[in-house]
């Protein structure tokens, strides 16, 4: 039995969860478009700026000195948090979209030619389709996309007849941020590799809850944004494979991702440095390292019980709204539970949510092609993190049902 | 001659005043949702509609001698019911009065959020293609 998380004491971690909306206690339900962040982020973001603020890299001066360490720190810990072999395999981005268009621009511009394949599922995010598209279009290559069951699942079977030498690609999200299904990465990274397509995974909805061993995974690129895991915005990471990652071309230039600059050539930094041109986001990464220190002194088992025993509840009082109907129910899923009601437009309870302090999430999610399979306008999204509470979701279900005693 | 367009305006910023509670404002402005003229169906085509982020608007305008007469429908109902009142205060009205009109009825019945909510539902672009039409009809 995994030892429980005491809720109090870290709800108490973070401000922000503190206050009345509307007239109300806040409850947060929209996690998965962005989490709240822990006290040590904030305090890390002012002590920068009051003790060490100095450019990186570049300066001898100890200010430099100190900020440099601190930054380089954040990626060390991000190396040992996904297990990478080395640190200048962790490349500094402003976000998971940042990430997917430089892999996009590199490896995609170098390696997808004419009558390529990139293969996409129909759980995408837009930014994972979006900039594959855009390097399709402009290399004449074709994108194929992994069909999506009616409860959520992606269909392997299909997988397996869409691949073939002509796929230079495979780009899917280890979490769908609109209905919450945890995809098989395992097996589809094994599925590609076996015909030498190279895979992207969006990891940006699972970091938060799941492991990631990218080593165990034989994972070829991984990307994710800081500010869903408890982080600052503005500030992403890259993982890639070192033998990718050095044949790929550098993706904006500038400053720092040179080795020397004359007119008759430059030659191009090292890695990390080859992709991260110009003065990047210190601070903010300094501060993405706190966040890290604050989640991985929770102990994952409890955390995931508390998120795992969140979902279940929910799910079983929102079933129980006659009319409500639960989009995506795959057996695999993180706390992330979309709903439509009949006769409902998700906006209006969203809207009257609000008016109660109930912050969820209502639209088509930027995922339009899995609103399209399911012939919907958009859906409500409750996402829950290991801060939020029982007590939380007894409130959201009692104004849910007050609030479609209003609109029906 | 019709009612002025402020008179309007007063009208419903004292309909609101009678409510307290922010429940009470919300289930009169859904009921005013449901209550609006059913718009035709022939006037809901691709062209009359404003693209909010998260549910459409419709909107149909034509001019009866002087006056601009609106027609609008939207998916969520909310929506609709800030429909209602826009359609209220602004139809049947001169393209001049139209284009002079300062709808600030919005802000005082504790509304402006759904004006601020710029991309999410149509209104904001819903208001500005009712002045557009005003202004060809002129
Ligand atoms: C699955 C997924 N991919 C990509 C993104 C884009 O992340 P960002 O906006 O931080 O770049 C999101 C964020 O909503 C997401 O949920």
């Amino acid at each position: 039995m995994a030892e429980k998380l005491n809720i109090d004491q870290i709800r108490a971690d973070f401000p922000v969860l503190h206050q009345q909306v509307n007239k109300a206690p806040l409850v947060y339900f929209d996690n998965a478009a962005t989490t709240q962040k822990p006290k040590a982020v904030m305090d890390a973001l002012t002590a920068y700026y009051e003790q060490d603020n100095a450019n990186i890299h570049r300066g001898i001066h100890t200010l430099a000195e100190r900020a440099t360490t601190s930054y380089e720190l954040t990626r060390k810990k991000l190396a040992a948090f996904l297990n990478s072999p080395s640190t200048d395999q962790i490349i500094f981005t402003s976000g998971t979209t940042a990430g997917i268009n430089l892999v996009a621009q590199t490896f995609g511009r170098a390696n997808v030619g004419k009558g390529d394949q990139i293969i996409v599922s129909n759980l995408e995010h837009h930014s994972n389709i979006v900039p594959w598209q855009m390097i399709a279009e402009e290399k004449g290559a074709e994108i194929k996309v992994i069909p999506v069951s009616d409860e959520g699942v992606l269909d392997i079977e299909a997988l397996k007849g869409l691949l073939n030498p002509k796929v230079k690609l495979v780009a899917v999200n280890h979490v769908s941020n609109a209905i919450g299904t945890i995809n098989p990465i395992a097996e589809i990274i094994s599925l590609a590799h076996a015909v030498g397509a190279k895979v992207l995974i969006d990891g940006a909805q699972s970091v938060a809850h799941l492991a990631v061993d990218v080593q165990a995974l034989d994972l070829d690129f991984f990307v994710f944004s800081a500010h869903k895991l408890f982080g600052p915005t503005g500030v992403g990471v890259l993982y890639g494979k070192r033998v990718l990652l050095e044949a790929m071309p550098p993706y904006q230039g500038g400053g720092e991702m040179i080795k020397e600059v004359s007119f008759s050539g430059t030659t191009y930094n090292e890695l990390p440095y080859k992709f991260e041109a110009g003065t990047p986001n210190i601070a903010d990464v300094i501060a993405f390292g706190a966040a890290l220190d604050y989640v991985q002194a929770i102990p994952a088992e409890a955390l995931a019980a508390q998120e795992e025993a969140l979902l279940a509840y929910a799910t079983e009082k929102l079933q129980s709204i006659p009319g409500l109907k639960i989009v995506g129910t795959a057996p695999e899923k993180i706390a992330v539970i979309s709903f439509v009601v009949d006769g409902v437009h998700p906006q209006d309870i969203g809207v009257l949510l609000d008016k109660f302090g109930i912050a969820i999430r209502t639209g088509h999610h930027c995922a339009q092609p899995l609103m399209q399979r399911y012939d919907l306008v958009g859906t409500c999204r409750a996402s829950f993190s290991f801060y939020n509470t029982f007590e939380e979701i007894d409130r959201f279900v009692l104004c849910l049902e007050k609030t479609l005693q209003m609109l029906q | 001659m019709g009612q002025a367009i402020n008179d309007i305006q007063e009208e419903l910023i004292e309909e609101f005043g009678l409510f307290e509670d922010w429940a009470d404002k919300y289930e009169y402005l859904i009921d005013l949702g449901k209550k609006l003229a059913p718009m035709s169906d022939a006037y809901k085509t691709e062209e009359n509609v404003i693209k909010g982020c998260q549910s459409r608007v419709w909107l149909h305008a034509e001019k009866q001698g002087d006056l601009v007469v609106f027609q609008a429908d939207s998916e969520a109902i909310i929506v609709k019911g800030m429909i209602s009142m826009l359609i209220r205060v602004l139809s049947n009205h001169t393209p001049a009065e139209i284009l002079a009109a300062d709808l600030y009825f919005i802000d005082q019945i504790g509304m402006s959020q759904h004006l601020a909510q710029t991309r999410s539902n149509g209104l904001v672009s819903m208001v500005k293609q009712m002045q557009h039409y005003a202004l060809a009809f002129s």
